[in-house]
């Protein structure tokens, strides 16, 4: 059996999965140490299960630990930035955009050296051995164990970044390295932006690795744990210690891999109301829509992959004002049960407002009797004109295609959505996320620019596949369930040689034993 | 005459967006470049139109490349300035100030690098009054100015000259030379007098863009209607609100063509609005007829946050209001339509001023 877990913005909730059938699951709130909630939310879903633990095969964990240290400045390591690509670059320095109390946090320590290439896979300038040696030197005297290393074009050539690691590797046995290739994409700012924060990001990985291997120890569970990615796919522990940054908004695509898996669906829209936001994501071949645009991660331009989500003010606990009517976005969070009219409080949410209006059966309607039929209807409306707005924007076309509803909150939701072919409700809603992070695969992907003047472009769709293959193998996957999921071709404008962008993505079954 | 600080280059850069009619590449790097260039040496100096001596020498400076490669290879910083000194060499005569080629887009903000470095006074005002495609769709063209003498530079130190006999000669060997320089090069053209700056220059459009970027900044911080304010201060007009219901894009030698379809609201409702672009805004066609077109300006506003929408990331379900704003005078006369007019972009309509049908 399968253990999942999601860690929300108000709830924090577990999943026991048997094969693909749902066991049992428990919710609880979130616990400011992001920790102590994980391991009550295990507990209990095992005590109510009655699941002896030794039954437990892996444990999936989707946590918030790593956003929320960016966000509020804690725990992070002091990092040197190490760009290869002078004499080009010069002008804009690594972090030169990042909000300046995040960058004094790790230290301002910068490099920039010789290398990177040209886009058609020139050498803008050989790489200088002694110059990194010295750089490494430098970094050493001043007791920085943490090194992001970028270089220009690298998702096109790795080899400067590789090279250069390894020269400083040598120099600082006990450094550790984010390469900005493993991580990012084209736009060197935004992709050594993540490796940057990824890099500061490992001794807090290392920690919070260690602690989760305790509480699953101490509970007795002798599984192997993984981590959600963003992607929705799982990384193993030691690859989450490397790849902290990964994990970032891996909750959203949990609740979108959980709706595909409950619904069926494979291209849906999907609308997760939790207790103060929704999130809603599309769904392509069973997997979020990425964002193609940079995505701002505590003041800090990335672009590494994040499912294209777009959040909303609208959750159960949100707080109605009348005149002017306002639904949210202040919420009453997780204190919807002492505070909400319907659970005895004296707080009007959105939930009492759907118990007046009948379509929820939750907690004493006694309190919600009184309010004014016009209110409830308005707000009822409301609620309704958000949830279309927002699944509208996130369309691709006006072709109606299903819409997966999900999270605690879709009790709100009555009435069938516009634009939309069929409204699912499905089983086990209210810890979709936490079925996603337990139904998940391993994954890998490949994204870089093939010069069609060189290579034909079937080989080079081959090449792609390939490699993201092989990445997916090497993740744990089962070798016979890897299946390329999504591969993308952006032809590049201005360029000349008909030069190519390929993404290319496949997944597999985590091999179990 | 006045400074511009880090704080007006961010305004300049938002409201470069406005005026780049969805396209001119995105202002990000050449704003990073700017302020940290002011930070490193000091303000630049804007100066208006008239407070340029005749004599004075002043060239424009520019990017010119494919954006998808710019925010990979950033610039070194100083290629400009080897450009402008091989310039100088050439006419044998010190440059005295520089200025914004097109004040749509990213090439709004790229002097104030060359600015800063060489404490070089800006001058307030642009060659397009917004962005266009081509290196010879500016005002200068339309007084006799040549491009060349043409200065280009990369970041290793390499330089070039160019002498052209018209100024489509230089955007072909620019091209060129541009590609080998790895896509991306830094250009300083059309050397200027100032008495001739003073007839072809688009005036006041960086103070404008500023008040653009300002305007829409305030509104947002006091919850105001954005794209009423916006359309306010450019002078324009609302010609369409919708929302987008069909984005088809295609790459023709080397430029993003295609057409956006907007379902109208409002009082708009049941009408159908069409958006036809390549790299920019060009023409839109409402119920079939086309109500507004190159050289005036067509601009793409999100309706709730007042952002304004590239051609790039047009696509389904954004809801829009559209502004169609007057083009400078210069571009309106038989010889400026000739160089951007409707006809020159290969669709076959009558060019009609914008304010003709809505003002």
């Amino acid at each position: 059996m399968r253990m999942g877990v999601d860690v929300g913005g108000t709830n924090t909730d577990a999943v026991l999965m048997d094969g693909t059938k749902v066991v049992g699951w428990f919710k609880t709130p979130t616990t400011p140490d992001v920790t102590t909630g994980i391991t009550t939310a295990i507990k209990t879903a095992l005590e109510q299960t009655k699941v002896p633990t030794d039954q437990i095969q892996a444990v999936m964990i989707g946590t918030t630990h790593f956003t929320n240290a960016v966000v509020e400045r804690k725990r992070l390591m002091k990092t040197a930035a190490v760009r290869l690509g002078l004499p080009a670059t010069e002008a804009l320095p690594p972090m030169v955009d990042w909000p300046p109390d995040l960058r004094e946090t790790i230290g301002d320590h910068k490099y920039l050296v010789h290398g990177g290439h040209e886009f058609d896979g020139r050498e803008i300038s050989p790489l200088d051995e002694k110059e990194i040696r010295e750089v490494a030197k430098d970094i050493k005297s001043k007791g920085i164990r943490a090194v992001a290393i970028s270089a220009v074009f690298s998702p096109v050539n790795s080899f400067f970044e590789e090279q250069a690691a390894e020269i400083i590797q040598n120099e600082i046995p006990d450094v550790s390295i984010s390469l900005s290739h493993e991580i990012g994409r084209m736009g060197l700012l935004e992709r050594e932006n993540a490796a940057v924060l990824n890099a500061c990001l490992g001794d807090l990985a290392k920690a919070i690795v260690e602690s989760f291997r305790k509480a699953l120890e101490e509970m007795k569970i002798d599984a192997p744990f993984y981590l959600s990615q963003n992607d929705g796919t799982l990384m193993s522990a030691e690859y989450a210690e490397k790849y902290p940054v990964l994990t970032f908004a891996s909750g959203p695509t949990n609740s979108m891999r959980g709706a595909a898996f409950l619904s069926g669906a494979k291209d849906a829209m999907v609308v997760d109301i939790g207790g103060t936001t929704s999130d809603v994501g599309m769904l392509l071949r069973g997997f979020p829509r990425e964002a193609s645009v940079a995505v701002d991660i505590g003041g800090v331009r990335t672009n590494f992959r994040m499912p294209d989500v777009y959040s909303f003010g609208l959750g159960g606990g949100s707080i109605i004002s009348e005149e002017p009517l306002r639904i949210g976005p202040q919420s009453v969070g997780y204190e919807l049960t002492t505070k909400g009219l319907v659970f005895g409080g004296s707080v009007l949410t959105a939930t009492d407002i759907a118990v007046a209006g009948g379509l929820a059966d939750i907690g004493d309607p006694g309190p919600v009797k009184h309010l004014d039929a016009t209110l409830v209807r308005e707000a009822l409306d409301e609620m309704q004109a958000l949830v279309e707005t927002a699944v509208d924007r996130m369309k691709t076309s006006v072709e109606p295609i299903p819409l997966i509803l999900v999270g605690g909150g879709i009790i709100l939701v009555s009435r069938k959505v516009e634009g939309v072919s069929e409204m699912v409700k499905p089983e086990h809603f209210p810890v979709a996320n936490a079925i996603g992070a337990a139904i998940a695969q391993v994954g890998g992907e490949t994204d870089r620019i093939f010069a069609l003047a060189e290579i034909p472009r079937d080989e080079a769709l081959a090449q792609a596949k390939q490699e993201a293959s092989d990445k997916v193998k090497a993740a744990g996957a089962d070798e016979e369930t890897i299946t390329i999921v999504d591969i993308e071709e952006i032809p590049l404008s201005y360029l000349p040689s008909n030069a190519v962008r390929i993404r290319a993505k496949a997944v597999g079954d985590l091999a179990l034993e | 005459m006045r400074l511009l600080h880090p704080e007006n280059v961010e305004d300049i850069a938002l409201g470069a967006a406005v005026l780049g009619t969805g396209g001119g590449g995105d202002p990000y790097i050449g704003k990073l470049m700017g302020i940290q260039a002011i930070r490193e040496f000091g303000p630049v100096t804007l100066l208006s139109l008239d407070e340029i001596d005749d004599d004075a020498l002043i060239v424009p400076t520019a990017m010119m490349g494919a954006p998808t490669v710019m925010v990979e290879k950033l610039p070194k910083g100083d290629e400009i300035i080897k450009a402008f000194q091989a310039l100088e060499s050439y006419l044998g005569q010190k440059i005295t100030a520089t200025m914004s080629a097109e004040a749509g887009g990213l090439n709004s903000v790229t002097p104030l690098t060359v600015a800063a470095r060489l404490r070089l006074p800006m001058v307030d005002c642009d060659g397009m009054g917004r962005a266009f495609p081509e290196l010879q769709m500016v005002t200068a063209t339309l007084y006799g100015i040549s491009a060349t003498p043409f200065a280009m530079g990369d970041e290793k130190g390499n330089n070039a000259i160019l002498n052209t006999i018209n100024n489509r000669w230089t955007e072909r060997f620019a091209r060129s030379l541009t590609i080998d320089m790895g896509c991306t090069a830094l250009i300083a053209c059309y050397a200027t007098k100032g008495k001739e700056l003073k007839q072809w220059g688009v005036p006041n459009t960086m103070t404008l863009v500023e008040k653009i970027g300002r305007t829409i900044r305030e509104a947002r911080k006091s919850n105001i209607n954005v794209v009423k304010a916006v359309r306010e201060v450019v002078g324009g007009f609302q010609i369409f609100k919708g929302k987008i219901v069909d984005v088809q894009r295609r790459t023709e030698a080397g430029f993003a063509k295609g057409e956006a379809v907007f379902e109208g609201v409002d009082e708009y409702a049941s009408q159908t609005l069409k958006l036809q672009f390549q790299n920019e805004n060009l023409v839109a066609m409402l119920d079939g007829e086309a109500v507004v077109s190159v050289p005036d300006l067509i601009t793409v506003l999100e309706t709730e946050s007042g952002e304004p929408i590239t051609t790039e990331a047009l696509r389904y379900g954004f809801r829009v209001t559209v502004l169609g704003i007057p083009c400078n005078e210069k571009w309106r006369t038989p010889e400026g339509l000739a160089v951007v007019g409707p006809h020159y972009f290969g669709y076959d309509i009558e060019y009609v001023p914008v304010e003709k049908r809505y003002g």
